[in-house]
């Protein structure tokens, strides 16, 4: 496969904390590229910087030193609106337990990405319906979050991630919460969606649900390797 | 540019929905918050409307007793050092005039067998005064040409006067000593029913007497102060130049003997007073709005802290600090202006309230709406501000690891 960095490199990057008088390093050095159309599972054990890693990609985070490059852009030089029209157009985040507004129901969650985004209002509700449809809960559009099951949730979340057809697609989690049939189900909408093109990471700390990715990577510790020769061999 | 605007008119649209979604979900905290504002703005309207409406209807009855009236004050020259009852008679004959009312007043002591007081206010009154004051006299008669000219000593005497001299007594045609000189008492009559602007500004006369009287007991034949009932048809405008030719010629054409005046004066003191009045009182009620201001800067302050979990999610699907910022400060613009509308409402009915008890005519101002809505809206803005602007600089990943 011919490298194309320009669409998601990310080189050396380091992220430590203030702890006391010195610093805790979590993320020493990561290096990793990813083309259009992967989809990759980042393996790890609790306390890894798995969260802390995908939250930089997702740009809710800053890196403390380092290369982020997505899509042509360096997320370094970018101020807080080109961040959140990043978040709001490039990246489709979704959450280790959902993180839906309990006061508005399924379809406005998915729409809230929209208003952002400067849709009006009836293309705002024929794409989040479209999306909800699409996740297999067209029967559940008016129904609030707390009159939904976990998985229910789980997919409304991705319903909003992708609705507005970001370049990125991540997943911290996505199957924490969730019993292991429900995770499966999760699990083969994400195949899909990959096959219809999208990009996906996707953080784990189950090797079982890691092997659903095309390619995998451990980070342990705050660094990242990749196996030789793919997840079957994780 | 339509597109943006369109989108923009969208986000203002949601936001609004978010906000009102909101705030009816806090019911009783947004209830309560909203309560500072609105009775400061209940202050504030009630305040100025009220005192809007008593300073009109108290400027309209002074312009409704002094339309048509001038008042005349003589200083006089060397030759001539006032006006004798002849020169009023003239001035009365005059086209422009009604009538005139002379007002001699006089200091002194009032006694009936070993009963006296001292100071009482005397005043000398003609016919016309009595016909311009027809309802005055609640017993007895008026006084009439004939006292006038007889220069006699009658008088009417006041329902306190009654009191302190003939207690149980019918005073009709008993005997009163001014100044040590007997007079017959003729009429009662009641100071109540006299709204003359002099009344109010000198304070009501104890007894009154023929002015014809009033002059002798002052030992001299001039009448210095009066007021002139203008004719039909006829106005100050009008009549100030036919009355100083007159009145230049009666005094020799001599600088400032007398002085004329009109009660526009008096009004425009009067409004100045009480628009002073009125900014006072703002301010003090502006001061239960600030309170107001902080209540709900308070809320939102803690509606922040509670929302930051919403808020990081917010940003983390891509809000700009600048939507987070609009969304909030929308919020608190709305919380603080419908306490502003309910505060002008239930101000307005206070003021009709206290309007209808004082019998002042109430009229709705638009000032006083403009500024009680208008206020409450900009506390909502200035006091929204600063926690509005707290919320849009929250950290989405901060805020997302708070859950
Ligand atoms: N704000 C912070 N301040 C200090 N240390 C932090 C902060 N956030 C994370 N850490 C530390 O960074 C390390 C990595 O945290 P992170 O949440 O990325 O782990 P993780 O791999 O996602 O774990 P898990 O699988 O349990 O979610 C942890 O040791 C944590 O204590
Ligand atoms: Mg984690």
């Amino acid at each position: 496969m011919e490298a194309r960095p320009n669409f998601f490199a990310m080189t050396d990057l380091r992220k430590s904390y203030p702890l006391g008088d010195e610093r805790l390093e979590v993320l020493h050095g990561i290096s990793l590229t990813l083309e259009k159309g992967e989809y990759l599972s980042v393996l790890g054990p609790s306390g890894s910087g798995k969260s802390t890693l995908i939250n930089i990609i997702g740009c809710l985070d800053t890196a403390t030193s380092g290369d982020y490059i997505l899509n042509g852009q360096r997320i370094e030089d970018m101020d807080e609106d080109d961040l959140a029209w990043i978040r709001n157009r490039e990246i489709g985040f979704i959450f280790q337990n959902s993180q839906l507004l309990p006061r508005l129901d399924a379809q406005k969650n998915v729409e809230l990405p929209l208003i952002y985004a400067g849709v009006p209002g009836r293309e705002r509700a024929r794409r989040a319906r479209e999306m909800l449809e699409r996740v297999g809960l067209s029967d559940r559009m008016e129904h609030y979050p707390s009159q939904l099951s976990g998985g229910q949730q789980q997919r409304v979340a991705i319903a909003r991630a992708l609705v507005t057809r970001p370049t990125l697609l991540l997943a911290d989690e996505p199957t924490g919460a969730l019993d292991q049939k429900t995770g499966r189900q999760v699990m083969e909408l994400f195949q899909q969606l990959n096959e219809e093109g999208n990009t996906i990471i996707m953080i784990t700390h189950d090797l079982n649900i890691a092997k659903h990715a095309r390619r995998v990577v451990y980070i342990v510790d705050g660094e990242i390797t990749e196996p030789e020769g793919g997840p079957e061999y994780a | 540019m339509l597109r943006r605007l369109r989108a923009s008119l969208s986000m203002l649209l949601e936001n609004i929905h978010m906000s009102v979604t909101n705030i009816a979900q806090n019911r009783l905290r947004s209830a309560l918050t909203v309560l500072g504002i609105m009775i400061g703005v209940t202050a504030v309207i009630a305040l100025i409307t009220t005192v809007t409406a008593v300073s009109t209807s108290i400027t309209s009855s002074f312009a409704s007793m002094g339309a048509g009236t001038l008042t005349l004050s003589v200083t006089g020259s060397d030759l001539k050092t006032g006006l004798a009852p002849e020169d009023l008679e003239m001035l009365t004959n005059m086209e422009c005039i009604e009538g005139v009312t002379p007002s001699v007043t006089l200091r002194s002591r009032v006694s009936r067998g070993s009963d006296y007081e001292s100071n009482i206010t005397i005043a000398g009154r003609n016919p016309y005064w009595f016909s311009v004051n027809e309802d005055i006299v609640t017993r007895g008669r008026q006084l009439n040409v004939l006292d006038m000219n007889g220069i006699h000593y009658c008088c009417l005497i006041d329902q306190d006067m009654q009191e302190s001299f003939f207690y149980g007594e019918d005073p009709l045609e008993k005997t009163l000593y001014v100044s040590g000189l007997p007079f017959t008492v003729v009429g009662i009559f009641d100071t109540s029913g006299d709204t003359s602007v002099a009344a109010m500004l000198s304070g009501s006369p104890d007894i009154l007497i023929p002015y014809t009287t009033a002059l002798r007991l002052n030992n001299t034949t001039d009448v210095t102060s009066l007021t002139l009932y203008l004719a039909e048809g006829w106005d100050s405008g009008t009549a100030t130049p036919v009355l100083e030719s007159a009145l230049d010629e009666l005094f020799s054409y001599e600088e400032d003997c007398y002085e004329i005046n009109n009660m526009d004066s008096l009004e425009s003191t009067m409004e100045s007073m009480t628009s002073m009045m009125a900014a006072l009182l703002g301010g003090i009620a502006s001061i239960a709005l600030l309170v107001g201001g902080i209540g709900i800067m308070n809320m939102m302050l803690t509606s922040v802290t509670e929302r930051t979990v919403e808020i990081g999610l917010k940003k983390a699907l891509g809000a700009k600090p600048r939507q987070i910022q609009a969304q909030f400060l929308i919020e608190s613009f709305i919380l603080s202006l419908s306490g502003g509308v309910i505060g002008t409402i239930i101000g307005l009915g206070v003021s009709f309230g206290l309007c209808r008890a004082m019998g002042a005519a109430f009229t709705v101002s638009h000032g006083a709406i403009i500024l009680g809505v208008g206020f409450s809206a900009l506390v909502g803005i200035v006091f929204g501000w600063a926690p509005a602007r707290k919320a849009s600089k929250l950290n989405p990943i901060d805020a997302l690891r708070r859950m």
